[in-house]
């Protein structure tokens, strides 16, 4: 019953969101209309609430009468997963997607009071058509509370591969961001029907924008942590298919948080950031295709389906189509923003722009481009990390060395002369300590050493740019401290997700130049060495888990003699579906870990059994994920800003 | 069937970081890291995507078999990279060449930020300050100052 009374509110969703459409664009400035609009708005959220609810009571509950259910659940599977599990397929992901995708429309309806109303009402119904095209696609394409005609005893359980807690946490996250781009779009297509893009309008944009930006990094940065000890799914970042869609999304909302800034403080690039606002989401229904087509090969695909694809397509070519259509129509006829000198931070902003816009280019057509090239040479080809690494990394590495330039350059005419001299500190410490590292660490790697430098840089160049706004080590410390707690958090998050990057930088240059690995078969007591760390298997035994049984190897690690950890990498044997993973340990030594992974049983010398031990020393590799999440928090921290906030509920 | 293709996906990546297995390895670690590096820019043929250093599938620990056979043959990386697209094809490349047809691959990217900073160039260029004022609106410009002066 519950599961009928779901697919009724999802039904239900579907209708409400087809009125939200119709009441938003055509109501306009009438209130009636409007305010009908915006109720349609949070009716369709709780009817999809409605039906997650149901969805979630059917995996709780192991209600194998549900199709869904039944294909991706286990009674004996331990709960995190059942409810997690929710979301672990196409169907249930879907769903997910339309519960977020409503209920941004609902925040529009319930906290947006401030807007102009012809601009709410037209987002609004942009967002329900949003909703329509989803909806309709989640209810008679990939319904996922449809019953079975026989319901099986026992499900057939989720992929062990999933069952783990990351996938509680890191597909709502990205879900969020991906989503949450579907708002900057709403609001895109209505300032083009109404014509008018200013300042007040990128004041609107710039919130949800933040919100999906950092909600889609700490999604990527959870999947790449998961990616990272997940054996198989090829380490923190390996140029996926499926991970670069989620990445192109994040560069443009990247670029796009930019160049918002600048229609905002200067009403230029208007019409550059409405391309970009409509990019995002476009981006984001790109993911959604190519992950659940199989257009493209992935470790990281659902389970495909060529007839969703072309329905996926379809929603992706008529909602931004049409939008790009209107684009063409009527930016022409856009005011022309604020003039700017060629030495100003519009300029820069505009540099890093093309920059973010070129990488994000790169990245789609190199994931795209096997297609391309098969269909017009007829022979297959492959694009991989080493093309992705080079041509994205020359890219990103320029934008990093005019990043620290942006925020100490004056709006409209700046002088770079200065900036270069507020900024020779920071230049002297990126170059020491990239000598300093070429030196000090083996083997020696000039590249990478000019990676840490260029993370320093980063890094250092956040540091100026507080120094130098509060007038630090100049002025005395009362006036310090006055324009330290005065300084506004839109500028703390700024400085704190560029520091981030820098952070990320320093772990992703460190983890793949100076990894250390070391693989060896091993009896009970016997030892491997990784760099400066004996590794000595001690004992190896079963485990009884909830819905597996396991080997479990039990190791020590040491380090000249003194003991550093105790990993117990597992083995796992998964009876439902009779598939066996792998359960890496991870120990962490300040910002580096040590990863061990338990390999097959073999032979030993004596015709002891062995056991197969890989072991990683990845060096700062924690820094990987701090980064992101620094960030993140940057632009949480930017989006709690009293500017923005109070900005909203004002008229222009 | 999507089970069935789950296990299989499953299967395949089981052991990941397959190239390290000491059964394979050669004896001379100079030949064994310049194999390691090879082995990172050979795609797996019959895997989602993956390197063959990565793939612990059958046809990865073949074609990590003949890597390593053909360096302790004497043969440069090129040569090696020849051998295997001879037989396999460009497919087999993560890292496609630089040539002719993947000419727009390689320097598209490029091509594109040289548009851009054309773009911002003609648009700074465009908006240069306005003309200096003629005499006959400097004297408008005067005027009307001193109108809002009174």
């Amino acid at each position: 019953m519950t599961a009928e009374l779901g697919a009724f509110a999802l039904a239900l969703a579907l209708a409400l969101s087809l009125a939200q459409a119709a009441l938003g664009l055509f109501g306009g400035r009438r209130p009636m209309l409007a305010g009908a609009g915006e109720g349609a708005a949070i009716g369709a959220f709780l009817g999809v609430a409605a039906a997650f609810a149901a969805l979630v009571t059917a995996f709780v509950t192991s209600d194998f009468s549900v199709a869904n259910v039944a294909a991706n659940s286990h009674t004996a599977k331990p709960m995190l997963y059942k409810l997690a599990g929710t979301w672990g397929s196409h169907e249930g992901s879907m769903l997910l997607w339309c519960l977020i995708l409503t209920g941004y429309g609902a925040a529009v309806a319930g906290f947006g009071k401030g807007l102009p109303a012809g601009l709410k009402s037209r987002a609004l119904g942009v967002q329900g058509l949003l909703g329509v095209l989803f909806l309709a696609y989640t209810v008679f394409a990939s319904n996922p509370l449809a019953r079975v005609a026989t319901p099986p005893i026992e499900g057939r359980s989720l992929n062990p591969l999933l069952q783990d807690p990351a996938l509680a946490f890191h597909p709502p996250f990205l879900y969020l961001g991906y989503v949450g781009f579907s708002v900057v779009f709403s609001f895109a297509v209505a300032a083009l029907i109404e014509g008018r893009v200013d300042a007040a309008w990128a004041r609107w944009v710039r919130p949800w924008t933040l919100a999906a930006w950092s909600f889609l990094t700490i999604g990527i940065a959870l999947g790449s942590f998961w990616a990272y000890y997940e054996l198989g799914w090829g380490g923190w970042w390996f140029w996926d298919p499926v991970e670069n869609a989620s990445f192109m999304p994040w560069l443009v909302g990247a670029a796009l948080l930019h160049s918002a800034i600048v229609t905002e403080k200067r009403g230029a690039l208007s019409g550059w950031t409405l391309f970009l606002a409509l990019a995002a989401f476009t981006f984001s229904m790109l993911g959604a295709f190519l992950v659940r087509s199989g257009v493209l090969t992935s470790v990281h695909a659902f389970a495909v389906d060529p007839t969703r694809g072309v329905l996926l397509l379809s929603i992706l070519g008529v909602s931004s189509g049409a939008a790009f259509a209107l684009f063409a129509w009527r930016s022409p006829a856009l005011a022309p923003g604020g003039v700017f000198a060629p030495a100003s931070r519009e300029s820069l902003i505009v540099i890093n722009n093309i920059l973010l816009t070129a990488s994000t280019g790169a990245v789609m057509f190199g994931t795209l481009y096997p297609l391309i090239y098969e269909a017009f040479a007829g022979a297959p080809i492959t694009v991989g990390p080493p093309y992705f690494n080079l041509v994205f990394g020359v890219l990103m590495g320029l934008a990093m060395l005019i990043l620290p330039f942006g925020p100490l350059t004056a709006w409209k005419r700046g002088n770079l002369v200065d900036s270069a001299a507020q900024l020779r500190i920071a230049g002297v410490v990126a170059v020491l300590v990239g000598f300093l590292i070429f030196g000090l660490m083996s083997p020696r790697k000039a590249l990478a050493s000019g990676g840490v430098a260029l993370g320093a840089w980063v890094i250092a160049g956040a540091v100026v740019e507080i120094i130098q706004r509060t007038r630090a080590f100049k002025a005395p410390w009362p006036e310090v401290r006055r324009r330290l707690t005065g300084l506004p958090r839109g500028s703390w998050g700024m400085t704190l997700a560029h520091a981030g990057l820098g952070v990320f930088i320093l772990g992703a240059c460190f983890e793949t130049a100076w990894k250390v690995e070391a693989a060896e078969a091993l009896s009970v007591g016997g030892q491997l060495r990784l760099g400066g760390f004996e590794l000595t298997l001690k004992e190896v035994g079963t485990v009884d888990g909830p819905n597996y049984i396991a080997e479990r190897g039990q190791l020590t690690v040491t380090r000249a003699g003194r003991s550093v950890c105790a990993p117990a990498p597992e083995r796992r044997f998964y009876p439902a579906g009779k598939q066996s993973t792998s359960e890496v340990a991870l120990c962490n030594l300040g910002f580096s870990q040590v990863y061990t992974v338990l390999g097959e049983r073999r032979a030993g010398v004596n015709g002891e059994p062995a056991w197969l031990v890989r072991s990683y020393y990845n060096p700062w590799v924690q820094l990987i994920y701090l980064g992101p999440l620094l960030m993140a928090l940057g632009g949480l921290l930017s989006l709690s800003d009293r500017r923005l906030r109070f900005a909203v509920g004002r008229k222009p | 069937m999507k089970a069935r293709l789950l296990i299989i996906v499953a299967a395949l990546m089981l052991m990941a970081g397959a190239a390290s297995d000491p059964s394979e390895r050669l004896p001379d670690p100079a030949q064994e890291a310049r194999a390691r590096t090879l082995f990172t820019q050979i795609r797996c043929l019959v895997c989602q995507n993956e390197s063959i250093d990565d793939s612990d599938a059958e046809l990865a620990g073949d074609l990590r078999k003949v890597v390593r056979e053909q360096i302790v043959a004497g043969r440069s990386d090129a040569e090696v990279k020849a051998f295997l697209t001879d037989r396999y094809g460009e497919f087999v490349l993560l890292k496609p060449r630089f040539n002719p047809a993947n000419a727009v691959l390689w320097l598209g990217p490029f091509l594109a930020v040289i548009a851009g900073l054309a773009l911002l160039l003609a648009r700074l260029r465009r908006r240069e300050p306005a003309q200096a004022l003629t005499r006959d609106e400097e004297t408008r410009l005067a005027a009307l100052l001193d109108d809002e002066s009174t």
